[in-house]
C-alpha cells in the first residue's frame, strides 16, 4: 500500500493528479468491491442467509482512502484501529478479504473474527492491529486511549485510530477520548475520527445537536486540529488523512477529523437495508474519472463484473462451510479454558 | 508486619520491576497521594488520571490489547457501576473474537462497608462482578494473601478485577512477605511517603519475592468438624475470631474456608468441607437477592443435597438500596460479628 502512495506528485495543485491515475484506481476497485459486498451482506440477510445486518454502503468514500494509509501489522511500531461496525472500507483496503465477512455474516465457524459468535462487520484482526469491533455504541473511543498510551510509552511514530458515528458522540466515550487525548501531562497521538452520515438510526443528527460541525469539539482543547471534510470525495479524504496522519505522527497529539458521508442503505435490516436517494460517492467518483480520461466505461464495468464475480464465488463456497458446535460456546471463557468444576449445565 | 495498602503496594512494585507492568493508574493514584488508600505510593509507573472512571476503564482494557499489563484503579467500588458495559468488553474481548484476543488487565478497587462510608463508599460489587463472565474476581483477607493475589492478578492473561476489602486495608497481616523487614517501623520509613512536601521523597524498596495465591483456589483458614463456614474479604478475619470464640467456649469446631476467588472458585475445597461437616454456612456482605453465595448455595443443594446434614444457610447483607450513615443503619444492614455468632450456633443447634 504504502509503495502505492509514493507514486503521488504531492507538490500538483490539482487533488486528482496529485494521487496519480494508479492509486486513483486501486481505490475505486475497493470501493466498488466494498459496494458489491456489502449489497451481497443485504441479501443475505434478506435471504435468510444470516440474520442481522449493518454496514457501510456510503462511506467508501472515506472509508477506502483511510485504510490505505495505516501503517499496518502488529504491536506498537504500528498504527492501531478502533473502529465501528460501517468500516468495511477500511478493512478491505487494509486486505482483509471478502469471503471472511461473508463467512462472518452466515455465522460460519470459518468466520475468522468471531467463530460465528458476532455481527456482521464486526472485525478482529490482530495481526493488523485491528482491535476487536464491538456492537456498543462508542466504547472504542475509550478504549483507544490505551494502545494511544502504549504507543507514547513506546516511541516512534505509530498512531491509534478510531472511527464510529455522529449519533455517538454524545456519547461520555467521545468526551473522555478528547479529554484523554488532550491532556497536558501526556497528549496521545490519535486519529479521532467521525463519520458523520447526518442519521442515529432514524434520530437526525441536526435535531439532537447544537455544535454546528462535530469538529467544533476541537475548538476547546489546545492544540488539537479539527476539520471537517466531504467523505463522498475520495481524494479529498485522502488529503485529509493523510495531511491528520502526518501531523500525529510528527507532533505525538491528536486530530479531530469529521467526514459528512452519506448513508446508502439505512441504519441497518432493522430499517429494511433499502436503498434511499443520497450522494452516491463510487458515482460521483466515476463521472471524475471519466471526466479525466484515466477509466472508460467499460474499465469501470469490468471492475463490478470482476467484483461481482469474487463475491458471488466466495458466498458459494461460504454455503459449503460448517457452523459452530454447540460445545462451542466453552472456548474464549478464559484464554486457560474452563476448569472441570466451573458450572456448565445452565442449572441443575 | 505490612497492612495489606502496603502489601499491594509492595505487589506493584514487584510487578513494575519483574512482571512488565508499564501503566499504574486511576484517581489521584500518582503522586501526590499515591491513591486514596496509599496503596499506589511511591510506584514509578504510577500516575494521575482524570476524574473518568468510563476513560480509566477503557484506557485499560486498550493498554491490556497493546500488551502493557496495566493495572487500573478505581477509586472505590461504588463508581464503577457506570462503567459495567465496559467491564463487559474486557470480559468478553477474547469470547466475542473467538479466541484472538485476550484482555490481561487488572482492575483494583476498594470495596464494601467497614469504614461509616455512607451511601456511595459502602458498596459491594461482588454478585454483580460474579456476573462479567470472561473476568476473573479476587478478594484477599490478608496482607500476604492481597501480596499473592496481585501478582497472580499481574501474570494472568485474562481481566482480573482485585477488590480490596476498603476496611482491611490498614489492617497489618500476621505473616511476613518474603523480603519484607521484621520491624514494621523501618518497613514504614522504607515505603510510607512522609506527611507534607514529599516532591523528594523517594521510596526504599525492600528486596522482595515473588509469591504467588492462585487464583481460583480459596484457603481453609481453620480446620474444623462440625460445620463449614465459607466467606471472603472483609468477614472473613471476623468469621475466623467467631470460630475461634466458639471452639473456646467448646461450642463447636467450624472449618473456615476463605474463597479468596469468587470467580473461579475453589468447588473442590467447598465440596470437601462440607462433605466432611454437613453443615454450611456462606457469610459475605453484599445483598440478599441474587447474592453470589446464593449460586453457591443453589449448587450445594443440587449437587450435594444428601451429604447436608441440615439446612444450608446464607448470612448476607439485607437488600436495601443503600447502607446509611447511622452505626445503627449500617449494623442492621450488614453482618456484624454477633449476627455471623447468631447464624452458626443456629446452624449447630439444628437437629440433624
Amino acid at each position: 500500500m504504502t509503495g502505492k502512495v509514493k507514486t503521488m506528485n504531492r507538490r500538483s495543485s490539482d487533488p486528482y493528479e496529485s494521487l496519480g491515475p494508479e492509486l486513483l484506481k486501486k481505490m475505486h476497485r475497493l470501493m466498488v468491491l466494498n459496494r458489491v459486498l456489502e449489497e451481497r451482506l443485504i441479501k443475505m440477510s434478506k435471504g435468510g442467509d444470516g440474520f442481522f445486518w449493518i454496514g457501510g454502503p456510503g462511506e467508501e468514500g472515506f472509508g477506502v482512502p483511510l485504510g490505505l494509509q495505516v501503517r499496518k501489522g502488529q504491536g506498537n511500531d504500528f498504527d492501531y484501529l478502533h473502529l465501528h461496525y460501517r468500516s468495511s472500507g477500511i478493512a478491505l483496503a487494509m486486505g482483509a478479504k471478502p469471503i471472511d465477512t461473508i463467512r462472518q455474516m452466515r455465522t460460519a465457524v470459518t468466520d475468522p473474527y468471531s467463530r460465528g459468535r458476532n455481527f456482521v462487520n464486526h472485525y478482529c484482526i490482530p495481526k493488523w492491529n485491528i482491535m476487536p469491533v464491538s456492537p456498543t455504541i462508542e466504547t472504542q473511543y475509550s478504549t483507544v486511549i490505551g494502545t494511544a498510551i502504549a504507543q507514547k510509552r513506546h516511541g516512534g511514530d505509530g498512531l491509534s485510530i478510531v472511527t464510529g458515528g455522529d449519533a455517538g458522540t454524545a456519547e461520555g466515550d467521545f468526551h473522555s477520548c478528547l479529554v484523554w487525548a488532550t491532556r497536558p501531562a501526556n497528549p496521545l497521538p490519535i486519529l479521532i475520527v467521525v463519520v458523520n452520515n447526518a442519521y442515529g438510526i432514524s434520530t437526525p443528527w441536526k435535531d439532537q445537536h447544537g455544535e454546528g460541525s462535530i469538529s467544533n469539539w476541537a475548538k476547546a482543547f489546545e492544540g488539537m486540529p479539527g476539520k471537517t471534510i466531504n467523505g463522498n470525495d475520495p481524494v479529498e479524504s485522502y488529503r485529509a488523512i493523510q495531511e491528520a496522519i502526518e501531523h500525529i505522527r510528527k507532533t505525538r497529539g491528536p486530530y479531530l477529523l469529521e467526514a459528512k458521508t452519506s448513508r446508502l442503505h439505512g441504519h441497518s435490516s432493522s430499517s429494511g437495508a433499502n436503498r434511499v436517494d443520497e450522494v452516491d460517492c463510487i458515482e460521483v467518483f466515476e463521472a471524475e474519472l471519466k471526466k479525466r480520461g484515466l477509466m472508460k466505461t467499460e474499465d469501470l464495468k469490468k471492475v463490478w463484473s470482476d467484483c461481482q464475480k469474487e463475491c458471488d464465488e466466495a458466498y458459494n463456497q461460504v454455503k459449503k462451510e460448517p457452523y459452530p458446535e454447540p460445545e462451542d460456546i466453552w472456548n474464549g471463557v478464559f484464554v486457560e479454558g474452563v476448569d472441570k468444576s466451573y458450572p456448565k449445565k445452565g442449572g441443575s | 508486619m505490612a497492612n495489606m495498602a502496603q502489601a499491594i503496594r509492595m505487589a506493584l512494585h514487584y510487578g513494575e520491576e519483574n512482571l512488565g507492568v508499564q501503566e499504574i493508574f486511576g484517581e489521584d493514584v500518582g503522586p501526590p497521594l499515591g491513591g486514596v488508600f496509599t496503596a499506589t505510593q511511591g510506584l514509578k509507573r504510577a500516575w494521575n488520571s482524570p476524574l473518568d472512571e468510563r476513560g480509566i476503564v477503557g484506557a485499560a482494557i486498550g493498554l491490556g490489547w497493546a500488551g502493557s499489563r496495566p493495572v487500573a484503579e478505581i477509586q472505590f467500588v461504588d463508581y464503577i457501576f457506570n462503567t459495567i458495559d465496559l467491564l463487559k468488553l474486557a470480559g468478553n474481548s477474547l469470547w466475542c473474537s473467538g479466541g484472538l484476543m485476550p484482555c490481561p488487565v487488572v482492575f483494583m478497587t476498594p470495596t464494601g462497608s467497614g469504614i461509616h462510608g455512607s451511601i456511595y463508599h459502602s458498596h459491594s460489587f461482588d454478585s454483580i462482578a460474579s456476573k462479567i463472565h470472561g473476568m476473573k474476581v479476587v478478594c484477599p483477607s490478608t496482607a500476604l494473601d492481597a501480596y499473592g493475589l496481585m501478582i497472580a492478578a499481574i501474570k494472568d492473561d485474562n481481566p482480573v478485577l482485585y477488590l480490596k476489602p476498603k476496611a482491611l486495608l490498614r489492617a497489618k497481616g500476621r505473616d511476613l512477605i518474603p523480603g519484607e523487614p521484621e520491624d514494621e517501623k523501618a518497613l514504614k520509613k522504607m515505603i510510607d511517603a512522609p506527611i507534607g512536601d514529599r516532591s523528594k521523597w523517594k521510596p526504599n524498596w525492600p528486596k522482595l519475592e515473588e509469591v504467588e495465591i492462585p487464583i481460583g483456589k480459596a484457603k481453609i483458614a481453620r480446620e474444623g468438624r462440625d460445620a463449614t463456614l465459607i466467606t471472603h474479604g472483609r468477614l472473613a478475619p471476623i468469621s475466623l475470631q467467631v470460630a475461634e470464640e466458639l471452639k473456646k467456649e467448646s461450642k463447636g469446631d467450624i472449618e473456615v474456608i476463605d474463597l479468596r476467588s469468587l470467580i473461579p472458585y475453589d468447588w473442590e475445597a467447598i465440596t470437601k468441607s462440607i462433605r466432611k461437616t454437613g453443615r454450611v454456612i456462606f457469610v459475605n456482605e453484599e445483598t440478599e437477592i441474587s447474592n453470589f453465595a446464593e449460586h453457591l448455595l443453589r449448587r450445594v443443594v443440587d449437587e450435594m443435597f444428601y451429604e447436608l446434614a441440615v439446612r444450608p444457610k446464607l448470612l448476607c447483607g439485607k437488600a436495601v438500596p443503600g447502607i446509611g450513615l447511622s452505626p445503627v443503619l449500617e449494623n442492621h444492614s450488614v453482618p456484624q460479628k454477633k449476627d455471623i455468632r447468631m447464624a452458626i450456633e443456629s446452624l449447630l443447634s439444628e437437629q440433624a
